[in-house]
Parts: C-alpha cells; sequence; structure tokens
C-alpha cells in the first residue's frame, strides 16, 4: 500500500473546569470595545501538520497517541482532532 | 568529601550558575550537566534550575522532559537519589511525570517577580530535612506559568500522604490548596516555584534558601 497523507489540525483547550485566565482576561476587555452579549471566552491553540500512513484510522491513531504524549497535557488539557487525506 | 550536585542545562535554563554557587557557599560542589548526555554521572543529587528550557516552547517543560538528561534523571530519582525541580525545574518534572499535577499561568495573568513567604509543612523530605515544620521562609519567586493545578484525587493523596512541602502564605498565583512546592511518594524528588538559590545571602536580601539547600546538600551525602 502506498502510504497517503493526511492534513491535521489538532485544538488544544484547556479542560472544562480548569481556569483559564487569559480568556476570562479577554472576555473582561470585551465590553470596553462596545460589544455586548459576549461570554465563555476560551483560549487555546491550534497546531496543524502533515501526517503519513496507510490509512485514515491509522493516521488517526497515531495523532491520538501524539497529543497524549506531547501535544497536550492530559492533566489540564484536552485536544480535539480534525483530519482529512491532503 | 562534599556532597556534589548536579545542574542540569538546558538551552534556556538561566538558574543553573546561581544554584551552582549557592550550593558552594554552603561547602558542596557543583558540577552542570548539559541535557544532551545521557548519564548524571557519579553525582549525589541533582537540581533541574530555573530558566526557559527550550524557549518554554508548546508549554513549560514539555520538551525539556524528552531530553537524554532526563532519563538519566528519571533512573537517578528511581535509585531513591535526591532531585530537585526549582520554577521551571518544577514544570519540567510534573511534565515528565516525576511529580503529579501541572503548571498552568497565574490566575492575575502576571509575570510575579517578589519575594514569597513560604512555610514549611513536612520536613521528611530531600529539601527540607533541616528545616522545622511550619517554619516561615522569605524566597523569591519568578514566574508566570506557577499556578499549581491538580485533580482533586491528586489534592487528596498528597493531603493524605503528606506530600505538600511548602504553601504559601498570601497565595499569588492562585495554586490550589496554595501549593508553592510537593514531593513525590519516595519523598527523594522535590519540586517548588520559590526559588532558593536566590535567597542565599542577605545581601540578596535573604538566606532563608540556605536551609533547603543545605539540607539537600545533607540528603545527598547520605
Amino acid at each position: 500500500m502506498t502510504p497517503m497523507t493526511f492534513d491535521v489540525q489538532v485544538e488544544v483547550q484547556l479542560r472544562p473546569g480548569v481556569a483559564d485566565p487569559q480568556g476570562s482576561t479577554i472576555e473582561r476587555a470585551i465590553p470596553n470595545l462596545g460589544f455586548d452579549g459576549v461570554s465563555k471566552v476560551r483560549v487555546g491553540k491550534s497546531i496543524r501538520f502533515q501526517v503519513q500512513a496507510d490509512t485514515e484510522d491509522a493516521a488517526l491513531n497515531e495523532v491520538n497517541q501524539l497529543c497524549e504524549r506531547f501535544l497536550t497535557n492530559p492533566v489540564i488539557e484536552d485536544a480535539t482532532i480534525s483530519i482529512q487525506a491532503a | 568529601m562534599p556532597a556534589t550536585v548536579g545542574v542540569v542545562v538546558f538551552p534556556g535554563s538561566n538558574c543553573e550558575h546561581d544554584v551552582v554557587e549557592s550550593v558552594e557557599a554552603l561547602g558542596g560542589q557543583g558540577r552542570l550537566l548539559w541535557h544532551g548526555d545521557a548519564d548524571v554521572g557519579d553525582v549525589d543529587a541533582v537540581v533541574i534550575p530555573g530558566g526557559f528550557a527550550h524557549g518554554d516552547y508548546l508549554r513549560p517543560g514539555a520538551i525539556a522532559r524528552f531530553s537524554p538528561m532526563m532519563s538519566a534523571v528519571t533512573d537517578f530519582a528511581a535509585s531513591g537519589g535526591p532531585v530537585v525541580g526549582i520554577c521551571n525545574g518544577f514544570q519540567v518534572l510534573t511534565e515528565a511525570g516525576l511529580l503529579p499535577g501541572a503548571l498552568q499561568k497565574n490566575a492575575g495573568l502576571k509575570f510575579l517577580c517578589q519575594p514569597a513567604t513560604i512555610e514549611v509543612l513536612v520536613t521528611n523530605t530531600a529539601l527540607t530535612g533541616n528545616a522545622t515544620r511550619g517554619q516561615k521562609l522569605s524566597i523569591p519567586i519568578n514566574h508566570f506559568e506557577g499556578n499549581y493545578t491538580c485533580t482533586p484525587d491528586t489534592l487528596a493523596e498528597l493531603r493524605a500522604e503528606d506530600r505538600i512541602v511548602f504553601t504559601y502564605s498570601d497565595n499569588p498565583n492562585g495554586s490550589t490548596a496554595n501549593i508553592a512546592g510537593i514531593c513525590n511518594a519516595r519523598r527523594n524528588v522535590v519540586g517548588l516555584m520559590p526559588h532558593p538559590e536566590r535567597a542565599s545571602n542577605q545581601l540578596l536580601g535573604s538566606d532563608d534558601g540556605n536551609v533547603l539547600l543545605g539540607s539537600l546538600l545533607d540528603a545527598a551525602s547520605q
């Protein structure tokens, strides 16, 4: 099988319940700009890369492990993974 | 023979010479250990100093824990050797899984650089053998990510096993349960956010750090 290339986007977010001082500070600043009704601001980070694998399942498995061991700190962060053939 | 303290240097570490100097002022011997080497050598204790290992990219400590030296430090800790992580070093120890929990951004979103009063809660650790229970120490903090965070289960375990080593008297960063430092179950691995090496001489405003570094030297000599 020829390996396929997949585009991956990992969104790292603080787990629900973990205080997000950056998000709270942004939320407090928003009304000063005249925007009302903005709430629940949470700041995360987005990491994009490509992975080569035989199947999408294999690629997803690898990305899951990468997230668990390196891209997130499971004590305070969760990852949402988007993956599609390049 | 004086105890030898190995001090790990990552690209971006910046407190390694302060640790060496303060340890040597107390009669110990300091030795720098490069993060890319995979052997601690014949040191009697290891300190992971403060700074910004690998630029703190991704998360503080996230990349440092993959350095070859960290495997050697993990083995050294597993054999009972005293290991202390100060500030960024504490962050590295949590990322490496040698200590539980994580250090989050300070609650007030400010980089804090100021003296902090901490209380010693337990004295049977590699860093507090010569201190007394309830002793208050004035030791500087210097961090942006010092807000200790852990699951309720971890907190219950730390409390049940008397592993909260230091608490802040006036919690400056939002840490869970005012935690300034903790140890592992075996009590030979200790992590703390305050910098004892910066409180090693009255000329610096405080020498309260010496009781901790002296304890480490004694633990290293055993």
